[in-house]
C-alpha cells in the first residue's frame, strides 16, 4: 500500500482524536475536581449536538459560530445539575452517584428520542464535503476545523485554570478539599462551576463532532464509554492527558483499521486501555496515588 | 327377522326430523363459524427495528404496513389487527418482543427486516408454534432448519447474488467499458457475512469480467468510515461492490466525495443506496449507484395500486423493497387467514404452505412456498438512482430505463 495512504489515515486519526480529546477533557476536569465520574457525559454531548441541529435548522448558523453559545448553554446545564442535584450526593457512597448519573443519562436519551425520534441527523455546511490537498495528502476540511477549535478551547480552559483567581480556587479545591473549606472558599459553588466548565467542553466538542459524525439519541453511551477509555488512558484528572489520550485512541483506531481490519478498530483501542491499566494504572500523564 | 330388518333400515318421521335438525345445526353453524372467525381480525404481531441504527429502514418498512389495510380491503381480504413491536435493532430484544407479542395474543408474526433478528424470532415462533412470515431477511440458514411455522417471501443471499450477477452482465453487455477490478465492502452483521460467503460460492459460476482485489468488512454502526474508503481507494479498483445498510451508505458516499474518489461504478447488493433517506440526504451526490435487489415489477397492476396508496399516505416517498415486501408479508397472512377460516396456528401455517398468490407486486410468477417455507421463484432487479428517483434498468423484461454508465464523477456534478 502506498505510503501516502498511511499518512492520510494517520492525519485523519489525529484530527478526530483531538476532538475526542476535547470531549474527554470535560470528564477529566469534572473528576479531577469534584471526584464524581459523570456517567451522563456522552448523553450531554448528544444534547449539545441536537441543540446545534436545531440552531442550524432555524438560523443556518455555522457550527464554528454556534460553538460558544452552545458551550454556554451546556455550562448552564452542568452548573444547574451540580448545584441542584449532584452536590447532594457528594458525600454519599460512589454507587449512589453512579446510579444517579446513569438515571440522568437514561432520562436524557429518552427525552431526545421523544423530541427528535430515532433517525440519524446531521448538518450540511458549505464545507461539509470539502477537503484540502497538500501534495499526496488529502485532509477532510471539517476535521481540520473541528480539531483547530478543539485545540483553541483546550488552550482557553488551560489558561483559565492557570491564570484566573477562580481557576486557582478550583485547583485548590481539587488539591485539598478541607483546606479549601478552612480558607473560606465556597466549595459547592466552585464544584458547580467546574461541572459547568466540564459540560461546556462537552458542548463545544459535540458542536464540532457534528461536523464529522451523525447523531442519534442512542449515541450517548458509546461516547461516554469512549470518553472513559480516553481519560483512563491519558490519566483521570489530567488535562493534557485527556488530549493525549484522545489523539492516541483516534490514531490507534485509524491505523488498526488500515493495517488490520476496520471491524477491529475498537478492539485495538480497548487493547491500549488494557495495557495502560496493566503497566501504568494511573494513566500516561496521571499522578500515582500516594 | 325380515320385519326387524325392514324396521332397521326404514327412516321414521322422528328419526328424519332429528336428522334434519342435526344437519341443519351442522349446516347452519359450520359456515357461521367461518364467518365469525373472519369477522374477527387476525392478530398479527409486526416486529421491526423502529429504533437503533436500522431505525430509518424500520420506519420505511412501517410505511408499507401503513398502506396495507386499505389495499387488503379492496382485495376482499379479511381484516388484520396489527400489534406493533420495536426490536431496537437488537437480536435479543427481537427475541423477547416476539415472546411478548405471542403472550399478548398475537396469532401470526411478521418482520423483522434483519437476518439476525429474524433468526431469533423464527426460533421463538417455531418453539411456540405460531406462524411467522419474514418480510425481509436474506441469510440462507433461516429456512434451512426444517421449521414448520417459518415462511420467507424474500430471496436468500444466494438468490440475490445470482440475480445480481446476471443483471450486471446484462448491463455490461450493453456497455463499451466494464470494470476489471472491484473492492468488496460489507457490513459485518449476519446479512453481510452471509452475503460475503455467498459471493465466494456464487461468483465463479457467472464468469464476471472483474475480480475482487480486496474485501473490507466494517461495523454497520460505525460513526466514521474514512479508513475503509482510504483502504478501498488505495487498491485503485474500478468498482465498489457494496453490502451495506442505510447510515453507512450515506457515510461512505460522503467519504468518497471528501477523499476525491469516483469509481467507475457502485454496485450494491443490499439496502441503503436506494432508500429515500439516502436520496434526500445526499441530493445530487446520490445519483448513479446501481442496486441489485429484490424489487417490484412496475408493470404489475398491484404495484401501481401500491404506488398510488404510498403517494397518498406519504407524498414524495418512492415505493421500494421495504414497502413492497412488508406489504406482501401481510398479504400472505391475510390470504392464509381467508383460506384457513380459522385463527388456529396450525391451520394458518398449513394455509400459508399452500399459498399461491399471482396478484402480487414482486418480480416473478407470484408468492408460493417450497417445502422449506421459502419463496424460491422471486427475481432480482437492477435499479439506479437518478435525479432523486429510482429507475429499473434490469432485467430487460421489467426495465423502464437504460443504465447510465459509468458513474459521473462526484466533482463533475453541476
Amino acid at each position: 500500500m502506498p505510503a501516502e495512504v498511511y499518512l492520510n489515515v494517520a492525519v485523519g486519526g489525529v484530527l478526530t482524536g483531538l476532538v475526542y480529546g476535547l470531549m474527554a477533557l470535560g470528564l477529566s476536569v469534572i473528576f479531577g475536581v469534584v471526584r464524581v465520574v459523570n456517567f451522563a457525559h456522552g448523553e450531554m454531548m448528544t444534547i449539545a449536538m441536537y441543540i446545534a441541529i436545531v440552531l442550524f435548522a432555524t438560523f443556518r448558523l455555522d457550527p464554528l459560530i454556534m460553538l460558544l453559545p452552545i458551550a454556554a448553554l451546556l455550562f448552564g446545564l452542568g452548573y444547574v445539575m451540580q448545584a441542584g442535584l449532584i452536590n447532594r450526593f457528594i458525600t454519599r457512597p460512589e454507587h449512589s452517584q453512579f446510579l444517579l448519573l446513569v438515571a440522568v443519562a437514561i432520562i436524557m436519551i429518552n427525552v431526545l428520542l421523544i423530541i427528535f425520534g430515532p433517525d440519524a441527523q446531521n448538518i450540511q455546511t458549505a464545507y461539509s464535503y470539502d477537503s484540502f490537498q497538500i501534495g499526496p495528502l488529502i485532509v477532510d476540511a471539517a476535521k481540520v476545523y473541528a480539531a483547530c477549535a478543539a485545540l483553541v478551547v483546550t488552550a482557553a480552559l488551560f489558561a483559565f485554570f492557570r491564570y484566573t483567581h477562580i481557576g486557582t480556587a478550583i485547583r485548590a479545591c481539587a488539591d485539598n478539599y478541607t483546606g479549601a473549606l478552612v480558607v473560606g472558599l465556597d466549595v459547592k459553588r466552585l464544584y458547580a462551576l467546574t461541572f459547568g466548565l466540564g459540560s461546556a467542553c462537552v458542548g463545544a466538542a459535540g458542536t464540532m463532532l457534528l461536523l464529522i459524525f451523525d447523531v442519534t439519541p442512542a449515541a450517548g453511551p458509546a461516547y461516554t464509554l469512549l470518553a472513559f477509555v480516553i481519560v483512563i488512558t491519558g490519566g483521570l484528572g489530567s488535562m493534557p492527558g485527556a488530549l493525549l489520550g484522545g489523539v492516541l485512541i483516534g490514531l490507534t483506531e485509524a491505523m488498526a483499521g488500515l493495517m488490520f481490519s476496520p471491524s477491529a478498530k475498537s478492539m485495538f483501542a480497548f487493547g491500549i486501555l488494557v495495557l495502560v491499566l496493566l503497566f501504568r494504572p494511573q494513566g500516561i500523564m496521571g499522578k500515582r496515588a500516594a | 327377522m325380515s320385519r326387524k330388518s325392514q324396521n332397521s333400515t326404514r327412516v321414521s318421521r322422528r328419526t328424519f326430523s332429528a336428522g334434519l335438525g342435526a344437519a341443519g345445526i351442522v349446516a347452519g353453524t359450520a359456515p357461521f363459524n367461518i364467518v365469525r372467525a373472519q369477522g374477527t381480525p387476525l392478530k398479527v404481531g409486526v416486529l421491526l427495528p423502529r429504533s437503533g441504527y436500522q431505525a430509518g429502514i424500520g420506519q420505511d418498512c412501517q410505511r408499507g404496513v401503513d398502506i396495507t389495510a386499505g389495499i387488503l380491503k379492496d382485495m376482499g381480504m379479511p381484516p388484520l389487527q396489527l400489534m406493533n413491536a420495536d426490536t431496537e435493532t437488537n437480536v435479543e430484544i427481537a427475541r423477547s418482543r416476539a415472546e411478548k407479542l405471542i403472550s399478548e395474543g398475537a396469532q401470526l408474526l411478521v418482520g423483522a427486516f434483519d437476518s439476525g433478528q429474524s433468526t431469533a424470532i423464527a426460533q421463538v415462533a417455531e418453539q411456540k408454534g405460531i406462524p411467522y412470515v419474514i418480510n425481509i431477511a436474506a441469510a440462507p440458514p433461516i429456512t434451512e432448519q426444517g421449521y414448520k411455522f417459518v415462511f420467507r417471501n424474500f430471496p436468500t443471499a444466494g438468490m440475490i447474488l445470482g440475480g445480481a450477477f446476471a443483471a450486471q452482465k446484462e448491463i455490461f453487455a450493453a456497455s463499451s467499458s466494464v470494470p476489471k477490478t472491484a473492492v468488496f465492502l460489507h457490513v459485518n452483521d449476519t446479512f453481510g457475512t452471509a452475503m460475503k460467503g455467498g459471493i465466494g460460492a456464487v461468483m465463479p459460476k457467472f464468469d464476471m469480467p472483474y475480480k475482487i482485489v480486496e474485501t473490507i468488512s466494517y461495523d454497520p454502526a460505525a460513526r466514521d468510515l474514512s479508513v475503509e474508503i482510504s483502504k478501498a481507494k488505495a487498491t485503485g479498483a474500478d468498482a465498489l461492490i457494496m453490502v451495506s445498510r442505510l447510515n453507512d451508505a450515506i457515510l461512505l458516499t460522503r467519504e468518497l466525495v471528501k477523499q476525491r474518489w469516483s469509481p467507475m461504478a457502485i454496485l450494491s447488493m443490499g439496502p441503503g443506496w436506494y432508500e429515500d433517506q439516502y436520496l434526500k440526504t445526499l441530493g445530487k451526490l446520490s445519483d448513479g449507484p446501481l442496486s441489485f435487489v429484490p424489487w417490484y415489477d412496475p408493470n404489475k397492476p398491484l404495484s401501481k395500486q401500491l404506488e398510488a396508496a404510498l403517494a397518498k399516505a406519504h407524498a414524495g416517498v418512492n415505493l421500494n423493497t421495504n414497502h413492497v415486501y412488508t406489504f406482501e408479508a401481510l398479504l400472505v397472512a391475510a390470504d392464509a387467514y381467508k383460506r384457513a377460516g380459522s385463527t388456529d396456528p396450525k391451520a394458518l401455517a398449513d394455509a400459508i404452505r399452500t399459498t399461491n398468490i399471482t396478484n402480487n407486486t414482486s418480480p416473478g410468477p407470484g408468492i408460493l412456498f417450497d417445502a422449506k417455507g421459502q419463496n424460491s421463484s422471486l427475481k432480482i432487479s437492477g435499479i439506479q438512482n437518478r435525479g432523486g428517483k429510482l429507475v429499473t434498468v434490469a432485467p430487460k423484461e421489467a426495465a423502464n430505463a437504460k443504465a447510465e454508465w459509468p458513474l459521473t464523477p462526484y466533482d463533475k456534478r453541476a
